[in-house]
């Protein structure tokens, strides 16, 4: 029961902050906060799939990209007044591709962005769980998606706009995306995705259904012979995550203004899985912190001493792998159960004074 | 007496290695079936086929008369009502006991039927009756992985029972155990074969004297022989290959 309290406690906190901050941080710094909860949305789904399942992808860039490349056609159209988007101009194309027609409906932008990344996890997903595919295997697999998608996104230079990624919107629904009260209001809106999704997640994991992605990271096996066929819930959870990533990507490209394959290739997809180890893999809100603290920390770091991020990234992870493995919020829990050990102590302590006297 | 189980000319071969060499075997509707031999007879090969670990690779386990098993996935093994009790604890650690017997207990397992899932009164009551019956109760709520070796035998067992199995298969239960769990044991697994049919691997002659109805022996990747305990005693070849050596 007091458990109980205590976890709400901690998202209490958590999103008081994250609501009250933009009155206290500049303009630019409200912006990298915003970038960062886009990035703790991710990490919620790997915390749902990594440590929960036990399913370690090292390919959710590409979700996030592909998210964020289905809302910045979308942009991109809107910010192009003669129909055609800039880059398609300077190839010489004359007529809009087949593709980019229907994003100029925002709704199928912002559906596509959440059901495409998750479509192709359930297609991957499928075909590798079902051949029992897991563990190591699976996450090469993971990073083979990667390479394959991001070399496609810069060879289709004249659909996806190349290594340059796609970037110069204006508006959205017509509202300039610059205007501070469009930033505010977008800032807002990850604030409150972001906790749709974490109440979701948290939810998820306190239900039977819950229960079985635990089991299926201790023993995949033995529930096979409880009567149970892992596949389905398996590609469920990893197109789930890979939804959130797209989702992720959405509001990524609005308020960040730029998406290109670099962004969603090996090393973001790498550091996704950090942020959560970081943060705490077996806690939805571990997770999603460590993906603000992570990058907080990378921006400071990268500011100041460029050349230290990487070494300090490394670092950071190995600590944690060798005596964390928990994360960041294990090791809450630790001095938590460290300061309730003395206080039951002084209990005792209290309680033979009380017997003498 | 009915089979539930027959077991028609089944062949297990480890790539040259042929640990089954066409058992024939039939369990009887309500039983409890013991099955001895020494060391790398088969027993356990023998289970992992009819559960499906282990592919066989001639023959045919046909259950209830009318299934065949090896054309299964081990999961629809499992609704067809044939469980397996595993000879290491493979009791889920991070879960609770309570967490535990909830997702084994006899329900539809699909995805979609589980993401719906709402525990009812009904299955509460269940799964706390049958706590107290493996005396697992007042442990309901801590982790599983605190829980002493006979606790997570018998959470194991509970986890076989609450899924209403009709033929439940037992490897080595009592391995590891105390005299007085051993007992204990014994006793819930009388009771089991009240509902459902058993086969049980024991190397214990003690045990397998006291509970068992009849007895198949098992030898070199064949049945040897099969009767009652006290046939099985006196048989010569039987003494030869196993009894002679474990007492
Ligand atoms: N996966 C495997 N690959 C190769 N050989 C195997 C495999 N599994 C079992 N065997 C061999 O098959 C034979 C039968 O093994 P099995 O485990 O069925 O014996 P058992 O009767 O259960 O013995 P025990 O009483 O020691 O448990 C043994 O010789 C064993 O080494
Ligand atoms: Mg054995």
């Amino acid at each position: 029961m007091i458990k109980k309290y205590r976890q709400g406690a901690y998202y209490g906190i958590f999103f008081l902050f994250l609501s009250v901050a933009p009155f206290f941080l500049t303009d630019f710094r409200a912006g990298l906060l915003a970038k960062f909860l886009c990035y703790g949305i991710i990490a919620v789904g790997i915390s749902l799939l990594w440590g929960y399942t036990g399913i370690l992808s090292l390919g959710h860039g590409v979700f996030f990209g592909l998210g964020a490349y289905c809302m910045a056609m979308y942009l991109k159209l809107e910010a192009s007044p003669s129909g055609i988007p800039d880059f398609m101009e300077w190839n010489g194309i004359t007529e809009l591709p087949f593709i980019w027609t229907m994003f100029k409906n925002p709704v199928f932008a912002i559906a596509a962005a959440v059901l495409v990344p998750s479509l192709i996890a359930a297609f991957i997903g499928y075909v590798t769980f079902k051949n029992r595919i897991k563990g190591v295997f699976f996450s090469i697999i993971s990073q083979a998606v990667v390479v394959v998608t991001v070399t496609l996104f810069i060879g289709a230079q004249q659909i996806t706009g190349g290594t340059s990624g796609l970037t110069n919107f204006f508006t959205v629904f017509q509202v300039p995306l610059t205007d501070s009260g469009t930033k505010t209001i977008l800032y807002y809106v990850t604030v409150f995705t972001l906790f749709l999704i974490m109440a979701l997640s948290f939810g998820l994991t306190k239900t039977r259904f819950g229960k079985i992605l635990i089991a299926i990271r201790d023993g995949e096996n033995r529930l096979r012979f409880l009567g149970y066929n892992p596949t389905g819930y398996k590609v469920f959870i990893y197109a789930l995550s890979a939804a959130f990533a797209g989702l992720a990507g959405v509001l990524f490209v609005l308020q960040v203004g730029i998406i290109s394959p670099e962004m969603m290739g090996i090393i973001p997809s790498v550091e996704m899985v950090l942020w959560a180890a970081i943060g705490g893999r077996f806690s939805i809100l571990g997770a999603a912190a460590g993906a603000i603290l992570t990058n907080s920390a990378k921006s400071y770091l990268s500011e100041s001493y460029p050349e230290f991020w990487t070494i300090f990234l490394g670092a950071l992870f190995l600590v944690v792998v060798l005596y964390l493995p928990n994360g960041l919020a294990g090791l809450v829990e630790k001095v938590k159960l460290r300061f309730a050990k003395k206080e039951k102590k002084e209990e005792v302590k209290h309680a033979g004074d009380s017997l003498v006297s | 007496m009915q089979e539930i189980l027959s077991c028609r000319n089944v062949m297990v071969d480890f790539s040259g290695f042929k640990a089954l060499q066409g058992v024939n075997l039939d369990v009887k509707k309500g039983e409890i079936l013991f099955l001895i031999g020494p060391n790398g007879a088969g027993k356990t090969t023998l289970l992992d086929v009819i559960c499906k670990k282990t592919k066989l690779t001639a023959g045919t386990v046909l259950f209830d008369g009318k299934i065949s098993l090896e054309k299964l996935p081990e999961y629809k093994i499992v609704h067809e009502g044939v469980v397996r009790k595993f000879q290491a604890p493979s009791i889920f650690i991070h879960l609770t006991p309570f967490e535990n017997l909830e997702i084994a207990m006899k329900q539809k397992k699909g995805l979609f039927s589980i993401l719906l899932a709402k525990m009812s009164r009904l299955e509460k009551e269940k799964i706390d009756s049958l706590l107290n019956k493996i005396g697992l109760f007042d442990v309901r709520n801590e982790t599983a992985s605190s829980l002493s070796h006979g606790q997570k035998q018998w959470l194991e067992i509970g986890m076989q029972l609450i899924q209403e199995p009709k033929l439940l298969l037992l490897d080595e239960p009592i391995a590891g155990m105390s005299g007085l769990e051993r007992t204990k044991t014994g006793e819930l697994m009388q009771e089991i074969s009240q509902i459902c049919t058993v086969l049980v691997v024991e190397h214990d002659m003690d045990f397998v004297r006291k509970y068992s109805t009849r007895v198949i022996v098992m030898h070199e990747g064949k049945v040897l022989s099969e009767g009652t305990m006290q046939e099985i005693q006196e048989n010569e070849e039987v003494k030869n290959v196993y009894l002679g050596r474990s007492g």
